[in-house]
């Protein structure tokens, strides 16, 4: 009761309030149907509100690294950039190009923008900010996500281009390849948290974060996990599908206005979502940082709503990922598919068994220090 | 197993390399921005005396110019861009003298090659780098140098200067040494 008190900013009160209002008028049947759609429109504003943000940030970001000031003339620091971008994108034409095969061209940027919004409804926002919550939700997510690469082969397919085609057919070695990374990261820490499901997930790390608690094990499997990561959303130095001085713009060349905008909006929301689940998976998630004993700390730390811990740490994964993307070269096809293949599955695989005979040993730290973690 | 080794050392390298880069950018990411902002920092902007942007004709206190309208410059313009037109006069002790009347420069037709600075042989014209040029129509491009009255500039007497430029070149080697 005194937490209900104590946390006025989360949604938690207005979600109950607008349930019951709801329940206490209307059948079953009418209160789901309303709240579905409330919760779909709710995560259709915030895939967009997102990533016009995130659109905005990397611009800034990018022009700080490259000592430049980004976008400064719309509004004040240019706050309202993506805001003009968007209009502008909505109010292009989109250019229907010939001996294109028609159904695909036009299909392909509905498989992006569906996959990528599939992930974006099971990732656990903050305390009951949480669409669906499958008890496999790993697998869900993982499964989900490779739904998009369906979409880039097709836009690659259709276009009747070649600079489209090969930038697919690169971009699907790549997913291809770098999923398995992916994929088997984030079963090194199922195999640490014994449950596939985020919000015990969360639960189980409101101590120790995940990253800490199978120390050397953890870390691996999350440097790996943010690699593939970075590889699956064609960013950073992966970009190869869309290397522009080779490629045009890879698998998107023929395509314009919102069409293109769901390609772009796919690719950043991608890049969240891969910051999210590693948030989720390895940094505890919405939990706030709590101490073992240090209870008036723990209670201070839950009066920042849970939905800001979650965008605080999945920010400081985004900056990470620009950071890295500004650092290096390309990678050569080669390169790309070696440091996969050579390198991390090996690495992986063996890290996986190395996470078992920890869990089994008894060597995490919640284990080690059961009074401390 | 040399192999082994040379895959572990190879991946431990790498790491390291990536590391060292990330750190280069880190500290990029801190430094002045250089984006110069322009309409906005005229008042701080610093152009280059070098930069070539407007041919001017120095004129001093008395409204008088260096040119004696030889038109070398117009000569060596590989453009035609100057058009120096001369007037005779006859001064007070009745010889009859080439004088200045109108120095014209075509700013649209200037490649801005110097050739005309270079060339001439009293030092009367030189390039600014004033550069805000443009105008509205193609006729404005055209510009008269010297100005509306003005005088070509009375040399001093000979015998002075070659003195003066001897004494510099006597302290400029002293100085060498």
């Amino acid at each position: 009761m005194i937490l209900n008190y104590s946390q006025p900013l989360e949604f938690t009160n207005l979600i109950t309030w607008l349930d019951t209002a709801l329940r206490s008028s209307m059948s079953e049947f009418w209160v789901l149907l309303i709240e579905f759609v409330l919760v779909a429109v709710g995560l259709l504003a915030a895939y967009s509100v997102i990533a016009m943000i995130l659109i905005y940030a990397e611009r800034k970001i990018t022009a700080f690294f490259q000592a430049r000031f980004g976008p400064n003339r719309v509004g004040k620091y240019g706050i309202w950039q993506s805001v003009a971008d968007v209009i502008k994108i909505l109010l292009k034409e989109i250019i229907h190009i010939n001996r294109s095969d028609r159904f695909l061209f036009f299909a392909a940027p509905f498989f992006m923008i569906i996959a990528s919004m599939l992930t974006f409804g099971a990732i656990p926002f903050g305390k009951f900010l949480h669409a669906v919550d499958f008890n496999i939700g790993v697998l869900y997510v993982t499964a989900v996500s490779s739904l998009g690469i369906i979409g880039v082969l097709l836009a690659g397919w259709s276009s009747n281009n070649k600079y489209s085609m090969i930038g697919a057919m690169r971009s699907g070695a790549q997913f291809v390849s770098y999923e398995l990374s992916a994929g088997f990261a984030l079963m090194t820490i199922v195999v640490l948290a014994g449950t596939m499901q985020f919000s015990e997930m969360i639960e189980g790390q409101r101590y120790c974060w995940n990253l800490f608690n199978g120390h050397i094990s953890s870390m691996i499997a999350f440097v790996i996990y943010l690699i593939s990561g970075h590889a699956e959303t064609n960013r950073g130095p992966f970009d190869l599908p869309e290397a522009e001085s080779e490629l045009t713009a890879g698998y998107h060349t023929e395509y314009s206005g919102m069409q293109f905008g769901f390609f772009y909006l796919a690719e950043y929301l991608n890049m969240f979502i891969i910051a999210s689940i590693a948030t989720t998976v390895f940094l505890g998630g919405w939990m706030p940082i709590q101490i073992h004993g240090l209870e008036t700390f723990n209670q201070i730390m839950w009066y920042i709503p849970s939905y800001v811990w979650f965008f605080a740490k999945t920010g400081v994964l985004i900056f990470l990922s620009l950071w890295v993307r500004w650092s290096f070269p390309r990678l050569r096809i080669d390169q790309l598919l070696n440091l996969e293949w050579k390198y991390l599955l090996p690495i992986n695989l063996v890290n996986i068994v190395v996470m078992v005979i920890i869990v089994l040993t008894g060597l995490t730290l919640t284990d080690l220090f059961p009074g401390l973690f | 197993m040399s192999s082994i080794l040379e895959y572990f050392s190879g991946l431990f390298k790498g790491i390291k390399s990536l590391l060292i880069g990330m750190s280069v950018t880190w500290k990029e990411l801190w430094t002045k921005k250089v984006t110069q902002q322009y309409p906005e920092n005229r008042d701080t902007l610093v152009i280059s005396d070098r930069f070539r942007a407007e041919l001017t004709m120095p004129h001093d206190e008395n409204n008088e110019h260096a040119c004696t309208a030889c038109g070398i410059c117009q000569m060596n313009c590989p453009n035609g861009t100057i058009n120096v037109l001369s007037a005779m006069i006859e001064t007070e002790d009745g010889k009859k003298k080439k004088i200045l009347d109108t120095y014209t420069w075509d700013l649209g037709m200037c490649t801005f090659c110097n050739l005309c600075v270079i060339t001439c042989p009293s030092d009367a014209i030189k390039f600014e780098n004033t550069f805000e040029n443009a105008v509205f129509t193609r006729s404005k491009l055209v510009q008269q140098l010297n100005h509306e009255g003005s005088k070509l500039r009375v040399k001093p007497p000979k015998s002075t200067e070659s003195v003066t430029k001897s004494t510099e070149c006597v302290t400029k080697e002293a100085q060498i040494k």
